[in-house]
């Protein structure tokens, strides 16, 4: 399933490096290289190869690990993306649980009593939450928490500059403060996590609620629910136990969308919250015109995305034990 | 003539129905018009800027107050909707073509059409949709018509899916195989009497994609692609304003921003109305 993807993805990243607009060679010897200069870059690039023969070399590349180097800061993409990588999967996935905690059981109630003020705020939610544009509704949050309340620490990052950050094991701050035993610090960068997760989890519930209370409708008419409420057990064992967890399944198939929205989503929160993650990096590159690093940055994005895919239908199966007997 | 009729009489009642409907087409009509006559309707000169009165609040002379250089927040949302709505018209419709025709062809045709296209859709599917416009962007460089392009090829496999599946439906149907006795060839077939079954639906597509092909532009100029300033546009609006939301100067990005949520909001519930219109049965 995922290689076929993998090997998909590879391919569009590689057109994307070589539609580069003008001439990459004259582009990475810069402004002032004499024409000698740019045949001499244009063959350690590989330029002057034919099209196969520069796509292996690609591959061969990204064997070994190396995607480039960045122009403006002259690391190497691969060490840029692996320091800023973990503040962007922790924003990710804690947005991800929180959208989770209220889209899940708000879809549930929508699905336990249809037509009443729940599910109406499930469907209001659901229409909503997919036509806030993300940066918008996370400088709404900025103003009213920070500016207005005061409650919400300044939206500059993962860690205010009165900390310094946990040693890295994980490369989390939640869970690094936690193992270094620095409570404060927790305290600290789960403030500044709070709204940017918020944020990406008001965009992202809609689908969730919406497909959770879809499935939990059809699970609640069909017959061994009805069995189950005859035979006299209590609403919420039928609700919790045999309802919700075959409702479940549709609703890890949904997550493959969501991840789509939340990884796209989460450029645009970390360049509202100048979150230091491999978005704002793609941002800062795309600006100043240096392709090595948005390069780095969409096949990085695409793997991971496909990876989840993956993740995902694994744990289908994990669910659903049919699905493997099928495969 | 009656199936016209028929059809007006259904979406009479859809819209009766579900006033919301009634309500998102009242909107679709407005920002049409601000679209079309936003130039001659907008007060002043969204470019003129006028530092005496920069970082003004809302007042009675301006409306939405004004920007660090004094422009005036109302004129500059108001016209930006050309820009906006344009973008997303032109991107919507590259991908109704596009991703239409192809779609058409693969289900209608199989074999390797079918391959070619489907292999296409999923490999698109297979990158997080923005992450890739950024990069399509990125690639074929900064510009407006950039942004058109990759909105509509990331929209591409929804369209080509819906398409391929439809027509795939039609392939054996009565009516194919009597234009096919009576002697039209495949691809007759395929433009006059398949394409038009699947139009319909694909225009159902085109309103529930809409919507997100404005977030999308939005949010790629809101990155800094595409649209640079002084251009009015929505997402880079919301961009200038961010810096000041820290500094309570609120209505730089609010109604810029909240101009983009009426519209996305009102493209989506148009979408769905006009989906309960053209095909009931996928009504949720």
């Amino acid at each position: 399933m995922a290689i076929p993807s993998l090997i998909g993805v590879v391919i569009v990243t590689f057109l994307l490096t070589r539609a580069l607009p003008g001439d990459p060679a004259a582009y990475f010897a810069g402004p002032a290289a004499t024409r000698e200069a740019i045949e001499q870059v244009r063959a350690n690039l590989g330029l002057d190869r034919p099209l196969p023969e520069q796509f292996l070399r690609y591959v061969r590349d990204l064997a070994r690990g190396d995607l480039g180097r960045s122009l403006t800061t002259g690391q190497p993409v691969v060490s840029e993306i692996r320091t800023r990588l973990p503040a962007s999967a922790e924003l990710t996935l804690l947005g991800l649980a929180v959208a989770m905690l209220i889209a899940v059981p708000l879809g549930i109630l929508a699905a336990t009593r249809p037509g009443s003020l729940v599910d109406h705020a499930c469907r209001v939610v659901a229409t909503a939450g997919v036509s806030l544009p993300v940066f918008f509704t996370g400088l709404i949050l900025v103003y009213v928490f920070y500016y207005r309340l005061g409650w919400a620490p300044p939206p500059l990052g993962r860690l205010d500059i009165f900390y310094s950050p946990p040693p890295a094991v994980t490369g989390f701050y939640l869970i690094d403060s936690l193992l270094a035993g620095q409570p404060e610090t927790f305290i600290a960068s789960l403030r500044q996590l709070l709204l940017p997760a918020l944020t990406l989890a008001i965009f992202s519930l809609a689908p969730i609620a919406r497909m959770t209370r879809a499935s939990m409708l059809a699970v609640l008419s069909s017959d061994f629910v009805r069995t189950a409420r005859a035979s006299g057990l209590a609403s919420s064992t039928v609700v919790v136990t045999y309802a919700f967890r075959n409702a479940l399944l549709p609703v890890i198939t949904t997550l493959g969308m969501v991840f789509s929205f939340l990884l796209g989503a989460n450029v645009l929160v970390e360049k509202v919250f100048a979150w230091p993650g491999i978005g704002s990096f793609a941002v800062e590159a795309l600006i100043a015109a240096d392709f090595a690093p948005v390069q780095g940055f969409v096949l990085t994005m695409a793997v991971l995305y496909v990876l989840l895919n993956l993740l995902i239908d694994v744990l289908y199966g994990w669910i659903d034990p049919r699905v493997r007997i099928e495969a | 003539m009656s199936a016209l009729a028929g059809t007006m009489r259904h979406a009479r009642y859809v819209i009766g129905e579900n006033p919301v409907t009634g309500l998102a087409f009242a909107l679709f009509v407005i920002i049409v018009f601000v679209a079309l006559l936003g130039q001659h309707v907008a007060p002043i000169d969204p470019l003129a800027s006028d530092t005496a009165v920069a970082l003004q609040p809302p007042s009675p002379h301006h409306w939405f107050g004004t920007d660090q250089l004094g422009r005036d927040i109302f004129s500059r949302v108001v016209v930006a909707t050309r820009l906006d709505f344009g973008i997303a018209v032109a991107s919507v419709a590259l991908v109704f073509v596009m991703g239409g025709l192809a779609g058409v062809a693969a289900g209608f045709f199989g074999g390797w059409t079918d391959r070619v296209v489907s292999r296409i859709a999923d490999t698109i599917m297979a990158f997080p949709l923005f992450v890739l416009a950024m990069g399509i962007v990125a690639a074929l460089g900064n510009n407006v018509v950039n942004i058109v392009i990759a909105t509509a090829v990331v929209n591409f496999p929804l369209y080509a899916r819906v398409a391929r599946a439809e027509a795939n439906v039609r392939r054996e149907t009565g009516f194919v195989e009597a234009a096919r006795l009576s002697g039209n060839s495949e691809a007759q077939i395929l433009v006059l009497q398949v394409l038009p079954n699947v139009l319909p639906i694909l225009v159902v597509q085109m309103s529930l994609t809409m919507g997100y092909a404005i977030l999308n532009a939005a949010g790629l100029s809101f990155i800094g692609l595409g649209v640079r300033p002084p251009t009015a546009e929505w997402g880079i609006m919301v961009a200038e304003g961010a810096g000041f939301m820290v500094s309570g100067e609120w209505w730089i990005a609010f109604f810029p921003g909240a101009a983009l949520m009426i519209a996305v909001f009102c493209f989506n519930l148009l979408g769905d109305g006009l989906r309960d219109i053209v095909d009931p049965r996928r009504r949720t």
